[in-house]
């Protein structure tokens, strides 16, 4: 374990994992019937790595379903890798109780399971890491994952998946297999869960037969309701659109706002907004994107296909336009998470980024991000893309009411660091904008185009008049998470929260 | 430059985060609500919450407007009484149907700013005609005190009074919206029209803004800062009519060097109307922040 010093951008740990070795015998017949035929076919043991991906959102069914197959078979110690947790994994919480998973690694936890955590129900803490530090871990055996349960959408007796089929309608489609691609690459065995086999071949493939050992067949891998979550609707809330709308006016006046420019849009109202107001923009001044990255959404993929944006490099499909256009448009690509963001690689796609918005829950006077604990220190959210994409783009905006309920967002310290303030270049409220002193250029920009352009400080005062400051978050010595930076490097830990008693 | 009414951002006064976040969406002003959206037994809480946010938050360039409870109520004298001390712009008094009624808010203000200090006639008054009898009274209730600085039609009490309900195209307010107008110029002061409350019919609710502009309205009440923009954009002047506002006062100010008497460009002689509107045209298009 090594602390956080300033990131530079400069690879250190090269990958020296190999990619695994291929099965002996080709042959042979990958389908096997069930679960816990299929655990005990991959030699699960005690103690072992498990991973999952997170494709299906609020609707999977594979993490519990595995779980409970292995609880079953009396396996116990797992350490779970899943790319993300979410609401729908609560039951993890007894397969902790019970001895079956023992560690947890993850880019993010929610509800219950999250809240449990946070209170201590493990006695080893949670590490939490951004997509591309995990797609980083796996590849240079940071991570040794023995056995990856992959839930795919569709499948063919041989292996070759996707997230969507150009056969027939998913019923699971999630489009992008973007994370799981990492896993199918790296991890011991590889078994994929599919509700939905397909004549040979299945192509386009988003994970080859070449990395696939077993398959199981079973009646439903998720919840297209869950997949698809509402999450990216578009938003009516006036203060998200109030803040979207200064997104897009910074965004046009940051100087990097010319044709063959590159977006990315973060989850949440108002990252997600921004486009709209974008769009008007691009089409006023005849601009047109080159690419946009990362989480594809509907929104998107509307302005792909009005030519706006020309290609779209796609490691997860947040709805079902995503899946459409991934399905159907030639210039809307699927990227797997390491090439995606992997810091030590020989070159990842935010580092083509000019532009990504990201959300807050919490920013600190030197523009620290957090992204994972709430304002009263408990686990509920997730590092996701956030730090790779503030570190590779040219200019990170980060959009944040700057008053949330009864608590001001930005703070002397955040509660916990997850994007370190030197990546993050602007914030954008709903009542000003305040530009990092590192980036004089944007803050002349900004301030040439008659933006309210304000200091953090200013900003602060503002809000800190209307609803005080807040008291600091009473913590246990207990650390229930650490967060690695995308380097591998230890940026932060979260402790339990004491409870009043 | 004269003060501008086009939006007046309508916010229950028991709902904290809307009170806490209402000057943001840029509106010209901001009506903190005591009396319908506040139920009975809240009152206290909603006066408490007003006070204390106009004490705290600082609304920026957005005239702060507090809708009492009527005079006739057991609450009404308790909201003057807290809220003048914590001096909003205007007090907007409901359900007005005769001039004693503005008279009596009037003495009230006196003898409340008389007894904190406060200089007389600080406190501004708009009043909300809600029924026929205050529609009929319009002028007079216009008129009645030199607080005054706008009259407002709240077309739902109304309709209700007339036997009716509100319809698309607003046939059945035309009258009043009319009357109202009337007095309103009349006396001096602005006018101002009823809220459209489907949020969601954007067609609707521009059709409405253009038909008040139209018969002369200074602007209009809102219940969510998504109709602000669209407001804001029909009032906005074209640059055509901006160009020739700047050309008449460029040539008054011309004329008043020479000191010639008679104006005139292009030929047209300009009198005191036509240099009215150009002032207000350029009001309205220094708002909305366009270059002149």
């Amino acid at each position: 374990m090594r602390p956080y010093q300033k990131y530079s951008g400069a690879g250190k740990a090269k990958n020296r994992q190999r990619l695994k070795e291929r099965q002996v015998c080709q042959n042979r017949n990958k389908i096997v019937d069930n679960l816990e035929k299929v655990i005990l076919e991959a030699g699960l043991k005690d103690g072992m790595t498990i991973s999952f991906h997170h494709h299906f959102r609020n609707g999977d069914y594979v993490v519990n379903m595995v779980l409970d197959a292995v609880a079953k078979l009396g396996i116990k110690d797992l350490v779970l890798v899943p790319s993300s947790l979410t609401d729908i994994h609560a039951p993890i919480i007894e397969h902790i109780k019970n001895g079956v998973v023992r560690r947890i690694e993850s880019s993010g936890i929610r509800g219950t399971l999250a809240a449990a955590i946070s209170d201590g129900l493990m006695d080893i803490p949670v590490i939490i890491r951004s997509h591309g530090g995990r797609a980083r871990a796996i590849s240079c055996g940071e991570i040794h994952i023995d056995v990856a349960f992959l839930g795919v959408p569709s499948c063919d007796a041989y292996g070759n998946a996707n997230g969507y089929s150009r056969e027939n309608v998913a019923a699971s489609a999630c489009g992008s297999l973007g994370y799981a691609k990492v896993d199918a690459q790296y991890a011991d065995h590889v078994v994929l869960i599919t509700d939905n086999l397909i004549e040979y071949p299945n192509v386009p493939f988003g994970i080859p037969q070449s990395q696939v050992h077993y398959i199981v067949k079973v009646d439903k891998i998720g919840d297209p309701n869950g997949i698809m979550s509402g999450a990216t609707r578009f938003t009516k809330n006036p203060r998200d659109l109030l803040i979207a709308r200064h997104a897009a006016d910074v965004i046009e006046a940051s100087g990097y706002f010319e044709d063959g420019f590159s977006m990315q849009t973060g989850s949440g109202g108002a990252s997600l907004a921004t486009t709209r107001f974008l769009k008007d923009k691009m089409i006023a001044k005849n601009i047109r994107a080159g690419f946009a990255l990362g989480g594809i959404t509907g929104q998107i993929v509307s302005l792909h296909e009005e030519g706006l944006i020309r290609k779209l490099l796609d490691v997860q499909s947040f709805d079902l336009k995503a899946v459409e256009s991934l399905k159907n448009n030639r210039y809307h690509y699927q990227i797997d998470a390491s090439y995606y963001a992997n810091p030590d690689n020989e070159g990842s796609a935010v580092n083509q980024l000019d532009i990504v918005v990201l959300s807050a829950l919490e920013i600190d006077l030197d523009f620290n991000v957090n992204v994972i604990t709430g304002s009263d220190g408990v686990i509920r959210g997730a590092s996701g893309g956030h730090s790779d994409t503030a570190a590779g783009a040219s200019v990170t905006v980060v959009v944040a009411p700057l008053i949330r309920g009864r608590m001001p967002t930005i703070l002397d310290k955040v509660n916990t660091i997850v994007t370190p303030g030197h990546t993050v270049d602007i914030l954008v409220t709903d009542q000003g904008i305040a530009v990092n002193p590192l980036r004089e250029d944007l803050a002349y920009n900004l301030k040439a185009a008659k933006l309210p352009v304000s200091s953090i400080e200013e900003l602060k005062a503002k809000a800190d008049r209307v609803v005080g400051k807040p008291e600091p978050i009473k913590v246990e010595d207990k650390i229930v998470g650490i967060v690695n930076y995308r380097d591998g490097s230890v940026i932060d830990v979260i402790r339990q929260v004491k409870k009043e008693r | 430059m004269s003060r501008l009414r086009r939006t007046m951002l309508y916010v229950p006064g028991n709902n904290p985060g809307m009170i806490r976040d209402a000057h943001i969406y840029g509106s010209d002003a901001i009506m903190f609500d005591l009396e319908d959206s506040v139920s009975l037994n809240e009152k206290d809480a909603a006066r408490f919450l007003v006070y204390n946010a106009l004490k705290t938050v600082d609304y920026g360039r957005a005239e702060t407007v507090v809708r009492i409870n009527g005079l006739n109520t057991p609450f009404g004298r308790e909201d003057l009484e807290a809220i003048v001390r914590v001096q909003p712009d205007v007090i907007r008094l409901p359900k007005t149907e005769r001039a004693e009624d503005i008279q009596e808010v009037d003495r009230l203000l006196s003898q409340i700013e008389d007894t904190i200090g406060m200089e007389p006639g600080t406190i501004q008054l708009i009043a909300a005609v809600e029924s026929a009898l205050g529609v009929i009274n319009a002028y007079p209730i216009a008129a009645a005190s030199p607080r005054l600085v706008g009259i407002a039609i709240g077309a739902e009490d109304f309709v209700t009074d007339l036997k009716t309900t509100r319809s698309l195209d607003g046939i059945e307010l035309l009258t009043a919206r009319s009357q109202i107008l009337f007095a309103a110029r009349a006396a001096g002061i602005d006018a101002l029209d009823t809220v459209f409350s489907d949020v969601n019919d954007e067609e609707g609710f521009t059709n409405e803004v253009k038909l008040i502009k139209q018969l002369g309205f200074d602007g209009k009440s809102i219940i969510n800062p998504r109709q602000i923009e669209i407001i804001h954009n029909i009032f906005m002047p074209t640059q055509e009519e901006i160009n020739q506002s700047v050309r008449i006062i460029e040539a008054i100010q011309e004329a008043e060097r020479k000191g010639s008497g008679v104006i005139s460009l292009d030929g047209k002689m300009i009198d005191k109307p036509i240099v009215e509107r150009a002032r207000r045209t350029l009001d309205l298009a220094a708002a909305a922040r366009v270059y002149v």
